[in-house]
């Protein structure tokens, strides 16, 4: 990947994430609880959403094509914001349908990029 | 071109506003804290960048460098005795001023999320344009992204570009003014509470010197 999201060298601390960011100051990764959470906040912050619905989601909701929020320049945003909070980098080949048809299938993916990084 | 709020006030505050996609989910925003600072008593001014907005200059002409000096110039034109910057619009801030950065982005960030509609938009349309790909493009010999054209200068630039070392200004995070922020919205919008307690923040600040 050619641009890759850094800590952010803007004039000290990590401004551009700040207080989203789920990485400590050690740069370790984040629990799975909290990549569950962070991503029900970004889902929510992205669409619009009510906090109560989308604590509603579970692994089975539908995403891409359930969701008239979800279209696809939202889901530039919501990929923008995925990397940006859960501190992970989004390749060309992540992209495919699955990853989005489900909620599940999406924490999946970034609960394994999370740990990853 | 610049909107002003200018009454001639010793209080004179320079916005540099959000840029490219944000800049337009942005600007309502942007003026409702401007209204709400001219009820306080400051003056505002919210110029265009070269190649941005209403500006007639191109932007795949541009460097950071130019930005930075044009951004230098307006704000000795119009006396500007603070600045607000709003996420990308933290690269070109003049260091020497004091005021606040809302929400900053690098530039790299703000390339990153037009790279990413683009390649989602690209797929949509059965394009095989990728994050990669684009990426090399831009910075070997620019790309248009999401509508934007940057040519290769500005693109390298972006991709390095951070606020200007010992900028003097405070950092303002958006979980300060409550919600979530208008950039991740679809369409343009605005917040009067948003809009409220960014103007507080900084009159109250500016008022009180």
């Amino acid at each position: 990947m050619i641009i890759e999201p850094e800590q952010d060298p803007i004039v000290g601390n990590d401004e551009t994430g700040g207080n989203h960011s789920a990485s400590d100051k050690a740069g370790r990764v984040p629990a799975c609880t909290n990549v569950d959470t962070l991503l029900r906040a970004i889902l929510r912050d992205v669409l619009a959403l009510d906090q109560a619905q989308v604590d509603g989601f579970d692994h089975e909701t539908g995403l891409f094509g359930h969701l008239p929020e979800l279209d696809s320049m939202a889901v530039a945003t919501l990929f923008t914001e995925m990397e940006d909070r859960l501190d992970i980098i989004i390749e060309d080949e992540d992209v495919d349908g699955e990853m989005l048809e489900t909620y599940g299938g999406l924490l999946t993916f970034a609960e394994t990029r999370a740990l990853e990084s | 071109m610049v909107l002003t709020f200018d009454g001639g006030r010793t209080h004179r505050l320079i916005i540099f506003p959000a840029m490219f996609d944000e800049a337009n989910k942005m600007r309502r925003q942007t003026v409702e804290v401007m209204h709400r600072l001219d009820m306080s008593g400051i003056d505002s001014f919210l110029p265009d960048l070269p190649g941005c907005n209403e500006s007639r200059q191109p932007l795949e002409k541009q460097s950071l460098a130019c930005w930075r000096q044009a951004a230098r110039a307006a704000a000795d034109h119009f006396g500007a005795t603070h600045v607000l910057s709003l996420r990308a619009g933290a690269v070109v801030a003049p260091a020497n001023l004091p005021g606040w950065r809302f929400a900053p982005l690098t530039g790299a960030k703000a390339l990153r999320s037009l790279v990413m509609a683009q390649s989602v938009s690209a797929r949509e349309a059965g394009g095989e344009d990728g994050l990669e790909s684009l990426s090399t493009i831009g910075r070997k010999c620019g790309v248009q992204l999401a509508g934007w054209q940057f040519g290769p200068q500005l693109f390298n630039d972006l991709q390095q570009a951070v606020a200007i070392p010992d900028s003097q200004q405070a950092l303002v995070e958006q979980e300060q003014l409550g919600g979530s922020g208008l950039w991740l919205r679809a369409e343009p919008g605005e917040s009067p509470p948003q809009a409220d307690a960014l103007a507080a923040i900084i009159a109250m600040s500016m008022i009180s010197l």
